[in-house]
């Protein structure tokens, strides 16, 4: 169901015969706040398949943090259950629990404050073989360590006994991913990974993943607010909106003609050299905050297309094309009934 | 001619790690900005875009001995050279950061009222009140909905767009001449990245505020920074007008750079042409050119001599010694057409 059969190098497996690794249904994560309670993520379903990597994009406060977190029971969800090929995690003991970390791995997005200030960058890299050494397999650990920092494009030599603080703060965005990856993980959620990276040393990370994801069919979420770098590394993507998925599908069918407004926006917001600064067509409101969300769809106060029925109703998600979904009232492509046929008319203005 | 803001003159830093070695970290690094100007840094990760912001605010990181030589001149005073207690009264009216994640400059216990006031605060003593009342007008400056109630919030309770704003009014509280902003919305999605990038020429253009803006996204200083300084290895290998540099580079380190760009226009490239090879080890003296071990125009004498300054347009530098020509633009991408 691949969007871009044309190029084969691309898109490696198909999701429906790729196995489910990782599979989330109906996550909820409500925090608890001064102000009463936060529903930071409402009825979520993800799958993580094997060789493929989801692209899970959306504003700050969304709850794409919040998801990843959840997925890792780091906090656990609120509701909702998360499965690791077919083991349920709510039902392990902490101990089963901390017997998988080492397959499910996590680069959270303030690199510096998850790294322990007072450990040198190569003895970060190598502690989580500490708690495993079987991923050792007899080699040695600083050398697992060195392998891992070069490849992510920091040399050893000039890396490995610095401490946090003596790093830039793409060098510790990359210290991280290679702590990580030093784990052999099966599954790989990374927060906002490459975010503080130059573009080089971005495209040397982001292929360093996609390489991975093929070579050991790895299954990744990867966070990120940047569609250039969705484009780039995603096979999948699914946008979330004030803790609601709005929108999903392969990557290349929804960043060339988005179905859901916001994602329309996201696009036309997107800074690129030589590229004059769009109209996103957004009515000129701030996002929501989190804990009184407007009624029905929870992008109505910032759409331009959103009428009455938009505050009265959730959207629910209708499928738009191949393996794709929008949860909008009045979407930017045609709704397909059961036999894959349109039967919604396009709207007539887009945003 | 009027006297920049910001006036960063031959500046070398050097800082002397806690393992004995010296690693210089800025190499002659000029540049200035005026009143109402934004300059956009952008470069490898490592090349000392922080180190620069931090040399000139004067803070490193507490276990990092640091020594600069040359000149910050903050509307002409001397930063280095300045008396301690001059220096602290220069910094603290003068100049303001913006840092990339909000949530590690504030304080996740401190209600934000208190936080967005505290440059006043050292000043001269708020009553709780008045303290509220000032910060509600501070945050509303900068857009921020419901000020009342988000003056009382922790910052937990905001969204990433909203601490930002948050920190920005700390930053403005202060009524600076300089922002140094690091990183300021690599945070944040587009569309609130815009909002606050907006929201801060708005108060470039009407307080004639000199902005430093560091970023690695190129793409976001088009429209908005009127000029780049391009980094590597500590050293401004370019600079000129935005439009010029990003569609003209001269170096070829620029060059590639752009070319690293993942876009979503264009077509579809899975594997990215990153640079290969590292940055120079900042701890070996260098006598050629910085880049030359990674260059695909380098020949023997980049190795060994230090690039002369090109000038590739007016006010367009780069320092290399084969400059790429500035024949035909690059084709750009223009527009994103998306029919429904
Ligand atoms: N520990 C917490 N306590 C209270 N509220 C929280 C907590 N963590 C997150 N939140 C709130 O939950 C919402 C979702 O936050 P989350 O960090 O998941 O968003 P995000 O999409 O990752 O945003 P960003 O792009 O800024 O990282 C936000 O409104 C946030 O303020
Ligand atoms: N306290 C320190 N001790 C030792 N080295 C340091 C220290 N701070 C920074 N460095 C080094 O100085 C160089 C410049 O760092 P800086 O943080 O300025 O980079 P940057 O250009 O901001 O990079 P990034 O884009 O990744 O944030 C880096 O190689 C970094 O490792
Ligand atoms: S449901 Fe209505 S408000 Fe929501 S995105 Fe669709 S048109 Fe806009
Ligand atoms: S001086 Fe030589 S090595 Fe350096 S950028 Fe120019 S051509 Fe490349
Ligand atoms: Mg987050
Ligand atoms: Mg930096």
């Amino acid at each position: 169901m691949s969007a871009t059969p044309a190029d084969p190098a691309r898109s490696p497996a198909d999701p429906a015969r790729s196995p489910a690794v990782l599979r989330a249904t109906g996550l909820e994560v409500v925090h608890r706040t001064r102000s009463g309670p936060l529903h930071a993520v409402s009825g979520v379903d993800l799958t993580l398949h094997e060789r493929r990597t989801l692209a899970l994009v959306g504003e700050s406060g969304s709850g794409k943090s919040s998801i990843a977190k959840a997925l890792l029971r780091l906090p656990a969800p609120t509701a909702g259950t998360v499965t690791l090929d077919d083991t349920d995690l709510s039902a392990l003991t902490s101990r089963q629990l901390r017997a998988l970390r080492p397959r499910l791995q996590m680069v959270f997005q303030d690199p510096l404050s998850s790294l322990n200030p007072r450990r040198t960058v190569r003895d970060l890299v190598a502690e989580p073989l500490d708690a495993h050494p079987g991923l050792l397999r007899g080699r040695d650990r600083l050398a697992v360590a060195d392998e891992q920092l070069t490849a992510v494009g920091l040399p050893p030599e000039l890396f490995g006994d610095r401490r946090p603080e003596q790093l830039s703060g793409g060098q510790a965005q990359r210290v991280a991913v290679a702590r990580a990856l030093a784990a052999e993980p099966r599954v790989l959620i990374a927060d906002e990974a490459v975010s503080a990276l130059d573009v080089s040393a971005q495209a040397t990370v982001l292929n360093l993943l996609r390489r991975l994801t093929e070579e050991r069919g790895l299954a990744s979420l990867f966070i990120t607010h940047d569609l250039g770098v969705v484009r780039a590394v995603s096979d999948d993507i699914a946008v979330l909106q004030l803790g609601r998925l709005c929108e999903r599908g392969p990557t290349e069918a929804v960043l060339a003609a988005p179905a859901h407004p916001y994602t329309a926006a996201l696009l036309a917001a997107v800074p690129e050299p030589g590229r004059p600064l769009g109209d996103t067509g957004l009515l000129p409101a701030d996002p929501p905050s989190p804990l009184d969300p407007p009624s029905g769809c929870r992008f109505r106060t910032r759409c331009p297309l959103a009428d009455d029925r938009c505050a009265a109703e959730t959207p629910a998600a209708r499928p738009v094309g191949p393996g794709r979904t929008v949860a909008c009232h009045r979407p930017l492509l045609p709704v397909l009934d059961r036999a894959g046929f349109g039967s919604a008319p396009v709207p007539a203005q887009r945003p | 001619m009027t006297t920049p803001v910001l006036d960063v003159r031959s500046l070398d830093t050097v800082i002397h790690a806690p393992d004995g070695r010296r690693l210089h970290i800025l190499h002659d690094v000029s540049l200035h900005i005026d009143a109402g100007e934004c300059l956009g840094v952008v470069g490898e990760s490592g090349s000392g875009k922080s180190v620069l912001a931090r040399t000139v605010l004067g803070v490193h990181a507490r276990t990092t001995r640091a020594e600069s030589t040359g000149q910050v001149l903050l509307n002409g005073e001397d930063l280095l050279a300045a008396a301690p207690a001059r220096r602290a009264d220069l910094l603290g009216t003068g100049i303001a950061m913006v840092h990339q994640d909000p949530m590690t400059s504030l304080n996740p216990v401190v209600r934000i009222a208190d936080q967005v006031t505290e440059s006043l605060t050292n000043r001269r003593r708020l009553p709780r009140r008045e303290r509220l009342r000032t910060a509600a007008e501070l945050l509303a400056a900068v857009d921020v909905p419901d000020p009342v109630r988000r003056a009382r919030a922790y910052p937990h309770e905001l969204s990433g767009g909203l601490r930002q704003r948050v920190g920005i009014a700390a930053a403005l509280a202060g009524d600076p001449v300089l922002l140094l902003a690091d990183e300021p919305t690599t945070a944040l999605d587009v569309t609130v990245q815009r909002t606050v990038l907006d929201l801060l020429d708005r108060h470039r253009a009407t307080r004639g505020l000199a902005t430093l803006l560091i970023t690695h996204d190129i793409g976001l200083l088009y429209g908005r920074a009127r000029r780049i300084a391009v980094m590597y290895g500590g050293r401004v290998v370019e600079s000129g007008p935005t439009e010029q540099v990003t569609e003209r580079p001269a170096h070829p380190y620029t060059a590639a750079l752009l070319r690293s760009v993942p876009r979503v226009t264009g077509p579809l490239r899975r594997v990215l042409p990153a640079i290969p090879g590292s940055p120079p080890d900042l701890s070996r003296p260098l006598t050629g050119c910085p880049f030359a071990p990674r260059c695909d125009r380098a020949e023997a004498v980049c190795a060994t001599v230090a690039p002369p300054v090109h000038r590739a347009g007016p006010a367009h530098t780069a320092s290399c010694h084969f400059p790429l020509a500035a024949e035909a633009p690059r084709p750009s991408q223009t527009s994103l057409e998306r029919t429904p």
